[in-house]
């Protein structure tokens, strides 16, 4: 019965999950706003969305190298590509590389805190339909 | 991941940009500094950013990587009666460009307080989703 309740909730809670992410990299933009040779990054939220949806979250795990001596060698880990990255096309492109548009950053920010927050609102909702239910 | 490097994130953008303000206080503080402990005019000093993403990451915020001196050529003044002056009555000055300064801080702080809005929004975010479901 509980893999039913999860499966119930899970659209919400991974399209929340995105949310949470994209605006993670929307923050990144803002903070980056004065670094030369910084380039903007988003992702396509509704094909992302799609393929969590279809193939499931991929694992965030990331995989590293334990040295055991100083002369080993370090790697980095190499962590599963969970999404697909994408460049922003700058439109007014700057001197030193920059392609963040602080104006865009700014309302894609404010457009996905509203989009989070309506997520957030519809997952409540359908949280006190169950809870309703149980208690009858 | 997730919400809470966000706060990461934008706060490095804080750190950064408070440097930036900074530096540009000092110039502007040091415009007419002839002489310095060295004995040489002030040199103008400049901050340079750079994206800070964790290893294996695409992402981050962003960090001062150094504080350079600025190659402007400094500026020769006239004045013969100045005990600093050359053979020629020329001073040294400092190579500030007080206008180009008072700019630089004005976008550092502009990109600071952007940076803060992104850390409260993040905030009330963060708070109403632990009220999820109640």
């Amino acid at each position: 019965m509980l893999d039913k309740l999860d499966a119930a909730l899970q659209f919400q809670q991974e399209a929340l999950n995105l949310r949470a992410q994209r605006q993670e990299i929307l923050a990144a933009n803002i903070a980056n706003a004065d670094t030369p040779g910084y380039q903007a990054r988003d992702i396509d939220f509704a094909s992302e969305l799609n393929k969590v949806m279809t193939q499931g979250r991929a694992s965030d795990t990331s995989l590293s190298l334990t040295t055991t001596s100083a002369r080993h060698i370090p790697a980095a880990g190499t962590s599963v590509p969970t999404m697909e990255m994408l460049y922003r096309v700058p439109d007014q492109p700057a001197l030193d590389g920059n392609t963040v548009d602080m104006d865009r950053e700014r309302t894609q920010f404010a457009d996905n805190t509203l989009q989070y927050q309506t997520n957030l609102t519809v997952l409540g909702g359908q949280i006190k339909n169950m809870m309703s239910v149980l208690q009858e | 991941m997730g919400m809470t490097s966000i706060f990461a994130i934008s706060g490095s953008a804080l750190t950064a940009q408070s440097q930036r303000m900074n530096v540009a206080a000092s110039n502007l503080a040091n415009a007419d500094s002839v002489t310095g402990p060295d004995g040489q005019p002030y040199r103008a000093k400049e901050v340079v950013f750079q994206v800070a993403a964790p290893a294996g990451q695409e992402i981050g915020g962003v960090q001062v990587s150094g504080v350079v001196e600025s190659s402007a050529p400094e500026k020769l003044i006239y004045q013969p009666g100045n005990p600093l002056a050359d053979p020629q009555g020329y001073v040294r000055m400092p190579n500030v460009n007080v206008v180009e300064e008072m700019v630089n801080s004005m976008s550092a702080s502009r990109s600071y307080q952007a940076n803060i809005d992104v850390l409260n929004t993040a905030k009330t975010l963060m708070q109403k989703t632990l009220t999820l479901g109640q």
